[in-house]
């Protein structure tokens, strides 16, 4: 399939492909399927409406990727996407999402992924989004639902790579016995950017996990807000660290929750936010870097 | 060479002015290990800062092989060849070590090479080049990459500020094999090992020079005086 330039940088971008890639493919662009491709072990089907697609995956898939772009190159539209993960027991897949927007006014996604995970499944899910162009109201909207099973685990890695005039990540998490999930978070805002995230993790079943670390820069005129609450029903664990560095006028709130429902839960949370600390750049100069170098590396390090 | 020439420096204390150090004049050698010691609050640090320039003095001068940098700002020294090695080492997350060796080099080191600045200091380079330099490693593992890094640096100057607490010994006494000839160290010590084996000592005394000569000569001054607790371990 010929992709378009602005296509490729975005999916340059966001996925780290520069053409479709091999393997379990769905490409949706401008509010539409335009690229499936299924294996044996990952079935991919579109919905009757186009509205998003159901994706199998089968107990057959070891170590497999698929691969879910969207790009959203059309000004005025707001796409809205609903894709359904049903993952077999056993199965081991590694999920590429992300969007991007290119378009020089208004223009947004909103991706509702639910995922269905069976028993003893690995699940490594990445998704990034960025926003390109000049002109206002480029806005993405992530939607997940996660219900994950008996002693699987699922490693989730969410980067907001910038230009999101706004953003609202909203994350929800049941998680069974001896479950985990580990959520990486990572978000950088400029100019008058809003990017809100809560996350409500529902650890229901004994010896379940979640490990929650968001890592955030607000630059500018920015605001950040994070919210966190993890509900702790039996013997289980969760932590949640949220770290943010603020720079100009920036703003960033973090409301990090944890609501113990169980003697047994052991749930704990940190937040640290603040500039970058003096002696830091302080020791980049004497390296060798100018000022604004140095800061630069210490966000393009913390943002890593 | 460093060369101070009536450097002054004074901090507002409560509606007083407080002098911290007051019309040091001194000369730091190249091919010369000097060391400063001196009470606490005698300044010591606070020269320190200002050869390299994270503060300003109040008025004197400040020259670099004969050039003054007294208004230079902190890079644009450290790009003339003066190095810190901080008492504690400053760490960093995301960023790794092979990253902080190319910065200081200037270069985008092979593998191989910046390694060969961590194998110098005694540390199993493979394991560590990829690391970041963060909290995740031991006081001792931090000492030894800030050196690897004032290695890969190449200063003409090199000062360390409490090397007892930024290097260790072991370190200390390969710093000739280490480093080229020619080179002008500075070092901050109260230790007497360290002392020791400095050529020149500097003493400071309540923001003033109030001794200065071979390392010998002052040691034995220092100690038949009892000078205040100097020199002592």
């Amino acid at each position: 399939m010929h992709l378009d330039k602005i296509s490729q940088n975005l999916l340059e971008k966001i996925a780290n492909i520069h053409e479709i890639p091999d393997g379990a493919v769905s490409f949706r662009k401008n509010g539409r399927g335009e690229f499936l491709r299924s294996t044996p072990s990952i079935e991919i089907v579109k919905k009757d409406d186009d509205s998003g697609i159901d994706i199998f995956v089968h107990s057959s898939c070891k170590k497999e990727a698929c691969h879910i772009p969207v790009v959203v190159s059309e000004t005025g539209l707001f796409d809205v996407v609903y894709n359904d993960f049903y993952i077999e027991d056993g199965a081991d897949v590694v999920i590429v999402a992300g969007c991007g927007v290119h378009s020089t006014s208004q223009a947004g996604h909103n991706g509702i992924h639910t995922f269905h995970i069976g028993k003893n499944v690995k699940v490594k899910y990445y998704e990034n989004h960025l926003a390109i162009g000049k002109g206002k109201g480029k806005e993405l909207n992530p939607v997940t639902i996660i219900k994950l099973g008996e002693g699987s685990s699922m490693l989730m890695e969410t980067n907001q790579l910038g230009g999101v005039d706004f953003s609202m990540r909203d994350t929800k998490a049941y998680l069974k016995e001896n479950s985990s999930l580990e959520v990486k978070e990572k978000i950088l805002t400029k100019n008058f950017n809003v990017a809100k995230t809560n996350f409500k993790i529902y650890l229901q079943g004994q010896n379940s996990r979640c490990n929650i670390i968001s890592r955030s820069v607000a630059r500018d005129e920015s605001e950040q807000v994070f919210k966190s609450d993890l509900i702790g029903k039996s013997e289980c664990f969760g932590h949640v660290e949220c770290d943010g560095i603020l720079l100009e006028n920036s703003k960033i709130d973090s409301i990090p929750k944890v609501s113990a429902r169980s003697n047994l839960a052991s749930l704990s949370h940190e937040a640290a936010i603040g500039k970058i600390a003096g002696e830091q750049i302080i020791k980049l100069m004497t390296l060798g870097l100018t000022e604004k170098d140095a800061e630069e590396k210490i966000i393009e390090g913390f943002l890593k | 060479m460093i060369e101070l020439k009536h450097i002054y420096y004074t901090i507002k204390d409560g509606d007083k002015e407080k002098t911290i150090l007051n019309d040091v004049n001194c000369i730091f050698l190249d091919n010369c290990i000097t060391a400063i010691t001196g009470q606490n609050g005698s300044g010591k640090s606070t020269l320190t800062k200002i050869i390299i320039g994270i503060i300003s003095p109040t008025s004197g001068k400040i020259y670099f092989n004969g050039k003054d940098i007294t208004n230079l700002s902190i890079d644009e020294r450290a790009r003339l060849g003066i190095t810190y090695a901080f008492q504690q080492p400053i760490t960093f997350s995301g960023i790794t070590i092979k990253e902080l060796i190319d910065i200081a080099s200037k270069e985008d080191n092979s593998i191989p090479k910046a390694c060969e600045y961590l194998s110098r200091v005694g540390i199993c380079a493979k394991d560590y080049i990829s690391r970041e330099f963060d909290k995740t490693l031991s006081g001792g593992e931090q000492k030894r990459i800030e050196l690897a890094l004032t290695l890969a640096k190449k200063g003409e100057c090199i000062i360390f500020d409490e090397p007892e607490a930024g290097i260790d010994l072991w370190s200390f006494d390969r710093l000739n094999d280490l480093f080229e000839k020619n080179i002008c160290y500075i070092v901050v010590s109260h230790q007497t090992q360290l002392l020791k084996r400095a050529d020149k000592i500097l003493v400071l005394d309540d923001g003033k020079i109030s001794a200065y000569g071979d390392s010998k000569d002052i040691i034995s001054h220092l100690q038949s005086y009892q000078c205040k607790r100097v020199g002592e371990d």
